[in-house]
């Protein structure tokens, strides 16, 4: 079920300004795959190109091509809204919809697919929140605001929500940037245990974490402040961690800049 | 059936059968004449029963044809998106006919002549007179309002920003609330009691206290968001420098949010200008010109458009003086409304919280 | 502006020492124009409580002459003949037509209001939207006699078709059958009172369609859900109460409307079951249609009559209020 992205000369703009120049790369299945990269590289912009939230932005616009498994995201006739209950998405900051209960949260993106019957429904929320690990925490506050759980808890429902439509590819935007270290290594092993099942793609500004929990691992920069980001190189995480083929890239992993 | 256009060996999941760009458009023309049809031979004279059933045909039609070609949710999704823009539209109407109106009618006797004469002796149903009694009232109504409501209302403010603690702070932000609510009835209401206790006839002052009261609350509650925006460094570095609290309160605080307090003020003249009730009770109008606001019945242009329409019995001679008048007093709000909003920009306070 | 006021109510400004603290030098001053500046200031509070205790007294007072005259039942009477001796005169039918034209008023403002604020915040063009949240801004400001007059010679003649209409299709209902008479009843009260208040719930509803955090919008959309399907997930369910106190503060503006009510209604000292037949009045149309021929007694009776409406307004501000204070408290858990 989890599916290859493969990306062609990909270029980004908002408004006039141009985010990102003339990406290419693949991104396996049942993997993890780590951007690392300076702030204002493009990482995050690129990320959400993968599932066409980038033109949620006004002004955002894209050029290029993202296949996955052999069909473009943006072709002719391609719905926006399918691509994204294919590919999901963890954001930066934990947003549980603050209306809803932690139950009706996970159920969210169910409910927008069509009618599931309340047993259905029960079975899908568990074994979601099972699969973000968060179950046995939140089991017998399944009625309580979203709101009320702790940064990590949070997040953790979050991805609950997002792994209850079953997507093909999970991507996260600096999930733990916002969370404590404890929060942190919870996510990181949940990360560990989703790739079983999706196509992770992480960004992260922590290249220890990028360490730990990548596959294979991508370095963005830009050559100046208001130049486009570009894809360095990419690769097995172990290899760009002790022998990148780029200068620049051993540069920014061993603390010279960035 | 969602895989109807797809040509690929196997199933997209991706792709949704989709309406081309126009159909939107498309759907419109078609329930615009078929509603148009519809009213013709039914019969229908007035247009905005046309254009309700184009509008239902238009919705309606969306969500059948989106539907069938794209599923349900897609459908609810247009049907959501027409029926913002029908509102939108359908809320433009009458929006557009007030203003067209007041404009193409009020411009036939809206003259020299008619703003520098008074009503005087012509008699309502006849042509002639003008509004210059009516714009003396008002002018003095709102200015004597204005110095009542405005200076206690900018005080009332810097005591909630500047001293305000405890209940009597509370008390009074909670009332300030509740006077924001009083209809100008009741206000005129309130000051007619006070002249029957001390058997005064009506005259323009009278009108001012009302008006005042209603513009006091307005002008508390912009005052006090503008000096809430003064950066607290301000007042420290001031008092640090040894300068007493009140003096840096009118030469620090005042100074840096003097352009927002006006816009506040302002924007609540503007609102008091345009009250009829309170100045019908108060005030009572006038046909003669009254320069005195302390004696005698004053007009005022609000007024004199409620009893160029009201007592004159279908006159159109009243009915053209009403809309010049009625012209003439949005072009006053407007231009207060404008310069305001125009301080406010430009006077717009740099720093941020 | 009343949203702008609760954020900022929500959030203090936080950079330390807080006003709070600054505040506290007002206890020790000593200097004559410190002393004199403070009591100024605290002056022109205290006189806002007395002016807001003086109209609960004063009209509670006159009121209170006029009641103890009165032949009629107060609240059940429909006449209202003050100058008859003794006079019979109650708010029954002002009560009832206040009432109705409100909910009318509301029940047509509220859904496109919100309708229009969506339009503004989440589909119309960016170009366009700037430019018309100015015109409407601009067309909260006009007069109501403006309004009013509009209503009168330019809605009522419009409003034939509709009632004829109505009348053909719905008159077996009850609610819409019409005797062909001059459309100035409650139906076309309620239509121009939606029309006035459309501005203000529209500004409202848009100031707080536009706080919606983007990311509880783009939680929804990386669900995979159409654009009204966020609209519903996130951004209604956030603005609910912001819209719910928009509509309180256009009710309370519907429900002390005076000269629009005033140049349109035919009033009618009776209470019909029918939205297109003269029937009712309202508390405020009524003081200003009676006034001129009232005397001392018939205007403490409409004072009276004032009251109960200052009274009214009181309990739907109140509300209002109540509503925005419970936001408050659960929309900062999470933002």
């Amino acid at each position: 079920m989890a599916k290859r992205i493969d990306v062609s000369g990909l270029t980004a703009y908002y408004g006039s300004h141009k985010a990102i120049e003339d990406i290419s790369m693949t991104v396996e299945p049942r993997s993890v795959t780590a951007f690392i990269g300076p702030s204002g590289c493009g990482k995050s912009t690129f990320l959400r190109t993968l599932n066409r939230m980038h033109e949620v932005t006004p002004g955002g616009r894209v050029e290029g091509k993202v296949l996955l498994d052999d069909e473009d995201l943006y072709g002719a006739g391609v719905d926006p809204v399918s691509v994204r209950r294919e590919v999901g998405m963890v954001f930066q900051r934990p947003n549980p919809f603050p209306t809803m209960s932690i139950f009706e949260n996970v159920a969210a993106g169910l409910r927008l697919n069509g009618s599931y019957k309340k047993a259905q429904l029960n079975d899908i929320v568990e074994k979601s929140l099972k699969g973000a690990n968060l179950w046995n925490e939140v089991k017998d506050r399944l009625n309580k605001p979203g709101s009320g759980l702790s940064g990590g808890q949070q997040q953790r429902l979050c991805i609950a929500r997002a792994i209850a439509v079953e997507p093909k590819v999970l991507l996260m935007d600096e999930p733990c940037s916002a969370l404590d270290p404890i929060s942190t290594l919870a996510i990181e092993d949940l990360i560990g245990e989703l790739k079983e099942r999706f196509t992770i793609v992480i960004v992260t500004h922590n290249m220890q974490q990028a360490a730990r929990v990548s596959d294979r691992t991508a370095f963005f920069n830009l050559a100046a402040v208001g130049q486009p980001g570009r894809l360095i190189e990419i690769d097995d995480t172990e290899r760009i961690f002790s022998n990148p083929s780029v200068q620049a890239t051993e540069d920014y992993i061993s603390g010279r800049f960035g | 059936m969602s895989n109807a256009l797809v040509t690929d060996k196997r199933p997209s999941t991706l792709r949704a059968a989709s309406l081309p760009k126009w159909t939107p458009y498309a759907i419109a023309a078609g329930s615009l004449a078929l509603g148009i049809g519809i009213s013709a031979a039914a019969d229908l004279h007035s247009k905005i029963q046309w254009g309700l059933i184009a509008a239902i045909l238009f919705v309606l039609g969306t969500y059948g044809i989106a539907a069938r070609v794209e599923g349900r949710r897609q459908a609810k999704d247009r049907v959501a998106t027409s029926l913002v823009w029908v509102a939108f539209l359908v809320a433009l109407i009458p929006l557009v006919s007030l203003v067209w109106v007041t404009i193409s009618r009020g411009v036939k006797v809206l003259n020299v002549y008619f703003l520098t004469h008074s009503m005087g002796v012509v008699a309502d149903s006849e042509p002639g007179g003008g509004i210059y009694h009516a714009i003396i009232g008002s002018l003095e109504q709102v200015g004597l309002a204005t110095l009542i409501g405005a200076p206690i209302g900018v005080m009332t403010a810097i005591y909630l920003v500047e001293y305000g603690r405890g209940r009597l702070a509370s008390a009074v932000t909670f009332f300030v609330d509740v006077m924001t609510g009083i209809p100008s009835i009741v206000a005129g209401l309130f000051i007619l009691s006070l002249m029957l206790i001390f058997k005064m006839q009506p005259f323009g002052f009278a009108g001012s206290l009302a008006l005042a009261i209603l513009m006091m609350p307005v002008v508390v509650r912009s005052t006090e968001e503008m000096l809430k925006l003064v950066p607290n460094e301000l007042r420290e570095a001031s008092l640090a420098l040894g300068v007493p609290k009140w003096r840096t309160i009118l030469k620090v605080v005042l100074p840096t949010s003097i352009g927002g307090i006006t816009t506040g003020i302002m924007l609540a003249i503007a609102r008091i200008a345009g009250e009829t009730a309170p100045v019908l009770l108060l005030v009572f109008g006038n046909p003669f010109i009254n320069n005195n606001p302390f004696e005698g019945a004053q007009a005022s242009l609000p007024l004199y458009i409620y009893q160029q329409y009201s007592q004159s019995a279908g006159a159109n001679a009243a009915y053209d003086r009403a809309w010049a008048a009625s012209l003439t007093l949005i072009a006053f709000v407007m231009i207060l409304n404008l310069v305001a909003r125009g301080i406010a920009r430009w006077k717009a306070p740099k720093a941020g919280r | 502006m009343d949203i702008s006021t609760q954020t900022t109510d929500a959030s203090p400004p936080t950079p330390e020492p807080s006003v709070a603290q600054l505040k506290g030098n007002a206890r020790g001053a000593t200097r004559p124009g410190d002393r004199i500046f403070l009591g100024l200031s605290r002056g022109s509070g205290i006189l806002l409580l007395v002016i807001m205790a003086a109209i609960a007294v004063f009209l509670t007072y006159r009121a209170s002459l006029a009641i103890s005259k009165d032949h009629g039942n107060f609240l059940t009477t429909f006449e209202w003949n003050t100058n008859l001796t003794p006079p019979s005169f109650g708010i029954a039918v002002l009560a009832f037509g206040t009432v109705v034209s409100s909910i009318i008023a509301m029940a047509l403002a509220v859904p496109v209001a919100v309708a229009i604020a969506l339009f503004l915040t989440h589909y119309a063009p960016r170009k366009l939207s700037g430019p018309i949240a100015y015109v409407i801004d601009l067309l909260a400001a006009v007069p109501s006699i403006v309004y009013g007059l509009w209503g009168a010679l330019i809605l009522v003649p419009h409003m034939q078709g509709l009632y004829g209409w109505l009348n053909d299709y719905l008159g077996w209902t009850g609610i819409f059958s019409w005797d062909g008479g001059a459309p100035r009843a409650m139906l076309t009260v309620g239509i121009l009172l939606a029309i006035m208040i459309l501005p203000i719930i529209t500004n409202v509803s848009r100031e707080v369609f536009r706080q919606v955090p983007r990311m509880h919008e783009e939680a929804a959309l990386a669900l995979g859900a159409t654009r009204w399907e966020v609209v519903r997930m996130s951004v209604l369910p956030f603005g609910r109460s912001g819209v719910i106190s928009a509509s309180m503060l256009g009710l309370g503006r519907a429900l002390g409307e005076t000269m629009a009510v005033a140049t349109v209604l035919s009033p009618s000292y009776d209470i019909q079951a029918s939205l297109l037949d003269p029937g009712g009045g309202t508390f405020a149309q009524n003081i200003a249609s009676k006034f001129g021929e009232a005397t001392e007694q018939g205007r403490d009776a409409l004072i009276a009559s004032g009251l109960v409406l200052f009274v009214i307004t009181l309990l739907v501000n109140g509300a209002a209020r109540a509503i925005i204070a419970r936001r408050k408290e659960y929309s900062g858990a999470n933002a």
